[in-house]
C-alpha cells in the first residue's frame, strides 16, 4: 500500500489521456467507443483516489515532487502534488461524481454527431483532469493552473453548442467574469511570493508561523492576502459581486450543469480558503467580511431562485445560495463544515440536476416547470430520486443535507445571532424554492402540448443508475458528520480533516443543540407543506405582483451592471478608438509629418515623390557618418 | 566565428535570392534552405557547440572613429537569434509553393532583414548596432511599400520616417557616449565604464529611448504600428511583430539599462506608468477593431506593453520573465499571423463582421486559433503564462512606490485580453455564419506541419520553461547587478 502514493500522479493524467484520445480523434471516433474512453478513464481515477483515499485515511500523507516546474533566483515553483485528508476527500468527490456524470452523458447526449460527441467528452476529461490538478497541487501555482484549467472547460462546455450565440455569450461571460476574480488571485500570489519568496501551501504557512506580524510579514500583508483571494473565489464560485455567470452558464449541457457548475469547480474557491485555514485565522476582518457576503448571496439567490420558471435556472441560484451557505461557514472559521458542505452538495445537487436532465429529455427539451406538471406517474424514478434530492437539501434528517447545514448553522449561531436568523430564513426560502420546483414538476397536471405527453418515458438505465446512486448518497452522504449530541465520539469526517483544519471545541450545551435542530427541521417542514399548499394545484397566468416581477428579473443585476460597467467600457473604447487614437495621438504624429514634409517640399533638389525623401534621408544619414569620420576624429 | 554565420548565411542567402530571382522554381526552395541553415546553426550554437571562444568575432572596422565590427553571442542574444531563426524557418516552411511577384526580390528583403536583425542581437560595437538596426529597417520599407496593401505607399512612409527620426536620435546619443570615453570608442565595454552624472544619464535617456520605445511600439509612439501591420503582407507583418520589436527590447537590454541606470530608475515610473497605461489603453482599442490584423496589431501592443514595463522594473524575476516572453511572446504571435493569413487567403476577407461561423466547416482551423488565441491570453501550461507570470511578480516587487499601481493596472490587461481574442473568436468562428456560408479553410500539409510545431512549442516551453530559463538565468543576474538601483546607490 505504500507505493499508492508513487501512482498518484495517474489520477490525473488518465483523464488527460482521455481528452487528448478523443480530442485527436474524434473523426474516428464512434459515440459508444468516446463514451467508453471517457467514462472509464474517470473510472480509473476513481479507483486510484479511493486507494489514496484508504492510505490516508490510515493515517499517511506526503508531498510528491516531480520536476521543478520555474526556478528564477531563490524562487523555486516545483510541480508537486499534495496528497492529504483535504486532497484525497476531494479527489473522491471529483472522480466518483464526475464518473456517474460520465456515465450519464454517453445517453444524454446521444443525439450528438459521433465528432461532436467525442469533442464533448474530450472536453468533459479536460475538466476532471484540471480540477484534479486544481486539488492535488501542493502550492499556489499548480492550484492556479488547474484553476485557469477549469475556467477554460468551463468556457468551452457552456458554448459547447457554438452556433447559439446566446451560448457563446454565456460562455465569455464566464470566463472573463472568472478572469476579474483571477487577477485578484494572481495579486495574491505574487504578494506572496514578494513577501515570503516561496509557493508551497506547508513553506507559506511556516514562513507566515514564524513571521506573522512583524515587519516582513505585517498584519497588512495576511489581509491583503486574505482578501484577494477571497476575491478570486468570489468569481470561481459566484459569489456577490461575481455571481451572474454562473446562471447563464446553464446554457450548457446538463450534465455539464451538473459537474461543473454545482458539484466540483463552483467549489474550488471553498478549497482555496479551506487550503490556507491556516491564514484566514489569523484574519478575523477578512473573515468577517466573508460570512457577510456568504450570507448576503444565500438570500439574494435564494429570493432569486423563488421566482425563476426554468428549471435549471431554479437550480442554478440555488447552487449559487448553497455555495454562499459554505462561504458562511468558512467567514465563522467552521472550515470543516463548509468543506462537509461541499461533499454533501456535490451529492444532491449533482442529482437534482441531473434528474432535471432526465425531465428535459422527457420533455423534448422543454425547461419551463410552468409547462410541466404531473410527472411522477411518467418518470417513477426521476421523481423518486428528485424528491431524494429536495429532502437532502431542504434539510430534513436523517438526510445528508441536514447534517452539513446544521453544521454550518451551529457554527453561525455562536458567531452572531444576527447572521443565525438570516440563514435560517435562507434555509427556509431554500425548503420553500425547492419543494415548490418538484410540486410544479411532478404534481398536479400535465401542462404541456399533447405531442410532449405521448412522448412522456423514463430515462435509460445510463441515466437512470447514476440517479439511483447519487441519490443512495444524498441520504447517507451526511451520515460522516453526524454530530456528536446525537451520535457520541461521531464526526469522523472532522476527525479525518483535522490534519489539514485543526478542531475547534465549541462551548455549547446540548440542549442548545436540541433546540437549534428542532426548531430549523420544524421550519422547514411547515416551508415544505406551505409549498404544498400553493403549489399543488398549479395553474399557469396568475397575475403576478411587482415584487414577484422584481425576483424573476433577477433584482435587475445583470441590467445594473451593463449600465454602469460593460457600456460605460464599450464607449469608452470607441471614444479611445475614434477620438484619442485617430484624432489626438496620430493626429498630432500626422501634424508633425506633414510640417517635415512641408519643409522637405521646400528643400528638395531631387525628384518629387516618395522615394526621393528617402534617397534625400539617406544622403542625410551618410552626411552624419562622413560627419563622424572626419570631426571626430580630432 | 559562429556569430560571424549567423549574420553571413541570411546575408549570402538573401544575395543569391536577388541574383536568381527569374527562377521563380528556386527562390522558395533557396529560402528554406537558407532559413533551415540558420536554424541549424543556431541549435547547434545552443548545444553543442556552446563555447564562449566560438560566440565571439571582432575585426576591424572603421578603426579611425573608433568602431570596430565586434559580434558576440550573449544568452539575450541566444534567444533572439533562436527567435530569428525559428521563426524564419517555419516561415520558409510556411511559404513554400506561394506565387507572389517578383518573389527573388521578397525573399531577398526578407533574408537581408533578418541579417540585420541578427547583427543588432550580436553587435557589441554602438555603430555596428546602428548600422545593424538601419541595416534590418529598410528592407521592411521596400517589402511593405513593394508588396503591401491598397495604402502602402502613405502608411509605409510614415513608418520609415518615424522609426528613422529614432534611429537619428540614437545615432546621436551614441556618438555623443563615444566622445566621452577615453579612448573615443564606440564598443560597448568602453561605454560601460563611463561614469555618467545624472544629468547626463537623463539627457541621454530621452536621446536614446524613443527609437526603442518607437521600436517597440510603446504608447504614445506606437501609431505607425497598426498601420504598418495592416498594410505590410501578412508575411512581414509576422516578422516586423515577432522579431523586430524584440529589437527595442533588446536595446532597453543591452544598451539602455546598463549604460544608464540611474536615469532608468529616475524616470522608471513615468515610463512605466506610460507602459502599463499603454496596455489598459491599446486592449480597448483592440475590443473595438473590425478587422483582424489591426485587433492582433493592437493585442501586441498591449503585450508589448507589459515587457516594457517589466524591463524598468529592473529585478531578477522581471528580467527573466522578460527574456522568455521574448521568445514566448514571438511564438505566440507568430501562430496569430498564419492563422490571420489563412483565413484572408482563403476567404478573401478579414473583416470580422464579413466573418463567422467558421467552427462550423473548418474545425482544425478552429481549434489551432483557440489554442494559440488561449496562449495570448497567457493560460497556465501554455507558453504565455510563465513569461507573463514572472513579469508580473517582478513587476510588484520593483522598488517604484507605485508597485502595486502598475500591477493592478497592467494586471488588467490579463482581463481585457480575454474580452477581445474571446470576442474575436466568437464572431468569427462561433454563431450560425453568414447567410450565404463560407467555404471550408482547407489546410495543406505544410501549412498543418507549421501550425503543429508552433502549437508544440506553446506546450512544450509552458510545461518546460526552465531550460529555457536556464539559458538566460545567468546574463539576468548580472543585468539585475549592473542596474539595481541600491547597490548602485552604495556606490556613490
Amino acid at each position: 500500500m505504500q507505493d499508492i502514493f508513487q501512482l498518484a500522479y495517474w489520477i490525473p493524467l488518465l483523464p488527460l489521456l482521455g481528452s487528448l484520445l478523443n480530442g485527436l480523434g474524434r473523426r474516428y471516433m464512434s459515440r459508444s467507443m468516446a463514451g467508453w474512453i471517457g467514462s472509464l478513464s474517470v473510472l480509473g481515477s476513481f479507483v486510484l483516489s479511493v486507494l489514496v483515499f484508504l492510505h490516508v485515511k490510515s493515517g499517511h500523507s506526503e508531498v510528491i515532487h516531480y520536476f521543478d516546474f520555474i526556478k528564477v533566483g531563490t524562487l523555486t515553483i516545483p510541480f508537486s502534488f499534495q496528497l492529504d485528508a483535504l486532497s484525497s476527500l476531494f479527489l473522491l468527490i471529483i472522480t466518483g461524481v464526475g464518473f456517474l456524470i460520465h456515465v450519464y452523458s454517453t445517453a444524454y447526449m446521444h443525439e450528438e454527431d459521433p465528432d461532436q460527441f467525442a469533442r464533448y467528452f474530450s472536453y468533459l476529461n479536460l475538466f476532471v483532469f484540471s480540477m484534479l490538478l486544481l486539488v492535488l497541487g501542493s502550492n499556489y501555482v499548480i492550484l492556479f493552473i488547474g484553476w485557469e484549467g477549469v475556467g477554460l472547460c468551463s468556457y468551452l462546455l457552456i458554448g459547447y453548442w457554438f452556433k447559439n450565440p446566446a451560448y457563446t455569450a454565456a460562455a465569455n461571460k464566464a470566463f472573463i467574469m472568472n478572469r476579474i476574480g483571477d487577477l485578484a488571485f494572481l495579486v495574491a500570489l505574487f504578494w506572496i511570493i514578494t513577501k515570503s519568496g516561496v509557493v508551497g501551501f506547508q513553506d507559506f504557512f511556516s514562513f507566515v508561523q514564524q513571521h506573522q506580524f512583524t515587519e516582513r510579514f505585517t498584519a497588512t500583508d495576511i489581509t491583503v492576502i486574505t482578501l484577494l483571494f477571497f476575491i478570486g473565489a468570489t468569481g470561481k464560485s459566484a459569489q456577490l459581486p461575481l455571481y451572474t455567470w454562473l446562471p447563464d452558464a446553464m446554457a450548457g449541457p446538463t450534465p455539464v450543469s451538473a459537474l461543473i457548475h454545482a458539484a466540483t469547480m463552483v467549489t474550488a474557491g471553498i478549497y482555496l480558503i479551506a487550503r490556507s485555514n491556516f491564514l484566514y485565522s489569523l484574519a478575523p476582518h477578512t473573515l468577517h467580511l466573508i460570512s457577510w457576503v456568504g450570507l448576503l448571496t444565500a438570500l439574494l439567490a435564494a429570493s432569486i431562485a423563488l421566482a425563476q420558471n426554468d428549471i435549471k435556472k431554479v437550480l442554478a441560484y440555488s447552487t449559487v445560495s448553497q455555495l454562499g451557505f459554505m462561504f458562511l461557514a468558512l467567514g465563522t472559521g467552521a472550515y470543516a463544515a463548509a468543506v462537509f458542505h461541499v461533499m454533501t452538495h456535490a451529492f444532491f445537487k449533482a442529482l437534482l440536476f441531473l434528474g432535471s436532465g432526465s425531465v428535459i429529455h422527457a420533455m423534448g427539451g422543454e425547461q419551463d416547470i410552468r409547462k410541466m406538471g404531473g410527472l411522477s406517474t411518467k418518470l417513477r424514478i426521476t421523481y423518486f430520486t428528485f424528491l431524494i434530492g429536495c429532502i437532502a437539501i431542504a434539510g430534513i434528517p436523517p438526510f445528508s443535507g441536514f447534517f452539513s447545514k446544521d453544521a454550518i448553522l451551529l457554527s453561525v449561531f455562536l458567531h452572531s445571532p444576527l447572521q443565525y436568523g438570516l440563514a435560517l430564513f435562507a434555509a427556509l426560502l431554500t425548503a420553500f424554492y425547492m419543494f415548490r420546483l418538484l410540486f410544479l414538476t411532478f404534481a398536479g397536471q400535465f401542462r404541456g402540448t399533447e405531442e410532449q405527453k405521448h412522448h412522456l418515458h423514463e430515462s435509460p438505465w445510463a441515466m437512470t443508475l447514476p440517479l439511483l446512486v447519487l441519490a443512495v448518497l444524498s441520504v447517507i452522504g451526511g451520515w460522516v458528520g453526524i454530530p456528536e449530541v446525537l451520535l457520541p465520539n461521531a464526526e469522523p469526517l472532522i476527525q479525518f480533516l483535522s490534519p489539514v483544519i485543526p478542531v475547534v471545541p465549541h462551548a455549547v450545551s446540548h440542549e442548545t443543540e436540541y433546540i437549534l435542530m428542532a426548531t430549523s427541521t420544524v421550519l422547514v417542514l411547515l416551508m415544505v407543506l406551505a409549498a404544498w399548499w400553493r403549489y399543488r394545484h398549479y395553474q399557469p397566468g396568475v397575475s403576478t405582483s411587482p415584487f414577484t416581477r422584481l425576483l424573476e428579473n433577477k433584482w435587475y443585476v445583470d441590467e445594473i451592471y451593463d449600465k454602469l460597467i460593460v457600456q460605460p467600457l464599450s464607449w469608452m473604447a470607441a471614444w479611445l478608438r475614434s477620438v484619442a487614437e485617430a484624432k489626438v495621438i496620430d493626429g498630432f504624429v500626422n501634424g508633425v509629418g506633414r510640417a517635415v514634409q512641408y519643409s522637405a517640399r521646400q528643400l528638395r533638389f531631387v525628384q518629387s515623390g516618395q522615394v526621393g525623401l528617402y534617397v534625400l534621408l539617406m544622403v542625410l544619414s551618410m552626411a552624419v557618418m562622413l560627419f563622424i569620420q572626419f570631426f571626430i576624429r580630432k | 566565428m559562429i556569430a560571424l554565420l549567423i549574420l553571413l548565411i541570411p546575408l549570402l542567402g538573401g544575395l543569391v535570392s536577388f541574383m536568381i530571382g527569374d527562377h521563380k522554381k528556386w527562390v522558395g526552395p533557396v529560402f528554406l534552405l537558407a532559413a533551415g541553415l540558420q536554424f541549424l546553426l543556431v541549435l547547434l550554437a545552443l548545444t553543442s557547440w556552446d563555447q564562449p571562444e566560438l560566440h565571439r568575432f571582432s575585426a576591424a572596422w572603421m578603426s579611425d572613429v573608433g568602431s570596430s565590427f565586434s559580434l558576440s553571442l550573449d544568452p539575450l542574444g541566444k534567444v533572439l537569434c533562436l527567435l530569428n531563426a525559428v521563426v524564419y524557418f517555419l516561415l520558409a516552411l510556411y511559404l513554400q509553393g506561394r506565387s507572389m511577384q517578383k518573389p527573388g526580390a521578397f525573399y531577398g528583403w526578407l533574408l537581408l532583414a533578418q541579417a540585420g536583425m541578427m547583427g543588432v542581437f550580436l553587435a557589441t560595437d554602438g555603430l555596428l548596432f546602428y548600422f545593424c538596426w538601419e541595416l534590418a529597417l529598410i528592407p521592411m520599407y521596400f517589402l511593405s511599400s513593394i508588396w503591401g496593401g491598397p495604402r502602402r505607399i502613405a502608411v509605409t512612409f510614415k513608418f520609415f520616417i518615424y522609426t528613422f527620426l529614432g534611429s537619428i536620435l540614437l545615432l546621436a546619443g551614441l556618438i555623443y557616449l563615444q566622445s566621452l570615453t577615453p579612448e573615443k570608442s564606440f564598443a560597448l565595454d568602453a561605454i560601460l565604464k563611463l561614469n555618467l552624472t545624472n544629468t547626463q544619464q537623463s539627457w541621454l535617456l530621452w536621446l536614446i529611448l524613443p527609437a526603442f520605445a518607437i521600436k517597440l511600439p510603446l504608447f504614445p509612439f506606437h501609431t505607425w504600428q497598426p498601420d504598418a501591420y495592416e498594410e505590410a503582407p501578412t508575411p512581414v507583418t509576422l516578422v516586423l511583430s515577432a522579431v523586430m520589436v524584440k529589437m527595442g527590447i533588446l536595446g532597453l537590454l543591452r544598451w539602455l539599462l546598463p549604460i544608464l541606470p540611474v536615469a532608468a530608475y529616475q524616470w522608471g515610473d513615468v515610463i512605466m506608468g506610460l507602459a502599463v497605461g499603454g496596455i489598459v489603453y491599446a486592449s480597448l482599442i483592440a475590443w473595438r477593431q473590425d478587422d483582424l490584423k489591426r485587433l492582433v496589431a493592437y493585442s501586441s501592443i498591449a503585450h508589448i506593453g507589459l515587457m516594457g514595463a517589466a524591463a524598468f522594473a529592473g529585478n531578477l524575476g522581471s528580467l527573466q520573465g522578460l527574456c522568455f516572453q521574448l521568445f514566448a511572446h514571438g511564438i505566440n504571435i507568430m501562430g496569430m499571423w498564419f492563422l490571420v493569413d489563412l483565413i484572408e487567403r482563403n476567404l478573401g476577407t478579414r473583416k470580422i463582421a464579413d466573418l463567422g461561423g467558421l467552427a462550423q466547416r473548418s474545425p482544425g482551423l478552429t481549434l489551432f486559433m483557440v489554442i494559440i488565441a488561449f496562449a495570448n491570453i497567457a493560460l497556465p501550461l501554455t507558453n504565455g503564462f510563465v513569461g507573463e507570470f514572472l513579469m508580473f511578480t517582478g513587476l510588484l516587487a520593483t522598488k517604484s512606490n507605485y508597485y502595486w499601481v502598475f500591477t493592478v493596472v497592467a494586471g488588467s490587461g490579463i482581463i481585457l485580453s480575454a474580452v477581445y481574442m474571446l470576442g474575436m473568436i466568437r464572431s468569427v468562428f462561433f454563431g450560425e455564419g453568414p447567410s450565404q456560408p463560407l467555404p471550408p479553410v482547407k489546410l495543406s500539409v505544410q501549412e498543418q506541419l507549421v501550425l503543429l510545431i508552433v502549437v508544440g512549442l506553446i506546450f512544450v516551453f509552458g510545461l518546460f520553461p526552465q531550460p529555457l530559463l536556464d539559458v538566460t538565468a545567468s546574463y539576468s543576474d548580472n543585468l539585475f547587478k549592473q542596474i539595481d538601483i541600491s547597490y548602485l546607490f552604495k556606490n556613490f
